[in-house]
């Protein structure tokens, strides 16, 4: 993770939500995006943080990156796999 | 259109599945069903269909609630006795979920009047309990190209069955006719368990649902028995559509709504 290179095309807050809205608002951007675009979720760095990322990734798509906001935020980078 | 964090929420669970998704959920919330008769199968349908977020559902009744009628009739509650049918099963949508649009149709479905009713409607759902209407409601569909869903029910049997008119084969395609008075089972033989109507409501439900989303598999070319008693469910298959029907085949002989009048019991 970290090494390849990318561009977010879409960007998506969860932090006004709640598992497992969460992952389902991530999920439908995801949906609604083509496939190899890139998608940056911004989340709370409570549960949701664990949790989406692996959601995301068993769906297929591909973890690019996740990264500290240092405001209590964290930004996961996704690549949609599958269309 | 763009889902709301509410909209996400209240449909989280049927988002996430894979043959739904944002798509479908948006596709049900600018679909528009009507259902005929918010009775026994009407209820449950109406409900699931209001809970999944299907933007438009249409209620077509002419009748009152009953005491007895709550036995089944699951959208109607206790305090209803007496009102409208359509206004009770309006009020109980809007608080399943206020975002549906509910247009109500409180007069008689007829053969005058049935054209005009379904013509907005994307998927039609006959939830009637009487012969003439279930054939006109078969007619008037076939004749304008809707799908709809048949069912029936009779102390602890249903039956189901899914109509995709030119591909599917119809009700008139199986029944060919309105079975004469005394065929039909007299008050005293027409008993029901209110679970039964539950059961093939909401299957009704799950075939709109398909249908509007375009998922699965419908049942067309089939009906579905159902024998409660036996917990015993059957897919009978049908034959090709439209061969001797006197709707549905490419040269039909009925081409207008007539001769469905038949007094239902208990009515002058």
């Amino acid at each position: 993770m970290g090494e390849e290179t990318y561009s977010v095309d879409e960007t998506v807050d969860v932090t006004d939500v709640v598992c497992p809205v969460t992952f389902v608002k991530a999920y439908s951007a995801l949906e609604e995006m083509r496939e190899g675009q890139v998608l940056c979720v911004r989340m709370n760095g409570d549960q949701t943080v664990q949790d989406v990322p692996g959601s995301l990734k068993q769906e297929g798509h591909q973890i690019l990156k996740l990264f500290d906001n240092n405001d209590g935020t964290y930004s996961l980078i996704v690549r949609k796999t599958g269309d | 259109m763009h889902l709301s964090n509410e909209q996400l929420e209240r449909y989280s669970r049927q988002i996430i599945l894979k043959e739904i998704g944002a798509k479908g959920q948006k596709r049900l919330l600018t679909s528009r069903v009507l259902i005929i008769g918010a009775g026994g199968l009407g209820s449950p349908a109406a409900m699931y269909l209001a809970a999944a977020g299907v933007g438009t559902i249409g209620i077509a009744d002419d009748d009152v609630v009953d005491l007895s009628n709550l036995q089944r009739q699951i959208i109607h509650a206790t305090q209803d006795v007496g009102r409208a049918k359509v206004d009770s099963a309006r009020e109980r949508i809007l608080a399943i979920n206020p975002e549906v649009q509910v247009e109500t149709w409180p007069g008689r479905v007829s053969s005058g009047n049935i054209l005009d009713m379904i013509s907005g409607y994307d998927f039609i759902l006959d939830g009637t309990d009487n012969f003439p209407s279930k054939f006109l409601i078969n007619d008037a569909c076939v004749m304008a190209g809707k799908a709809f869903s048949h069912a029936g029910i009779i102390r602890f049997q249903g039956q189901l069955m899914t109509v995709v008119p030119g591909k599917s084969p119809c009700y008139r395609c199986i029944f060919r006719d309105i079975p004469p008075q005394d065929a039909v089972p007299s008050c005293r033989e027409a008993g029901v368990i209110g679970s039964m109507a539950g059961v093939i409501g909401s299957l009704q439900a799950m075939e709109a649902v398909k249908y509007l989303c375009g998922i699965g598999e419908l049942l067309t070319g089939c009906l579905l028995t159902c024998d409660a008693l036996e917990m015993n469910f059957r897919k009978v298959e049908l034959p090709a559509r439209g061969k001797g029907c006197a709707v549905c085949a490419d040269e039909p002989e009925i081409r207008e709504l007539s001769g469905y009048e038949q007094p239902a019991c208990g009515r002058p």
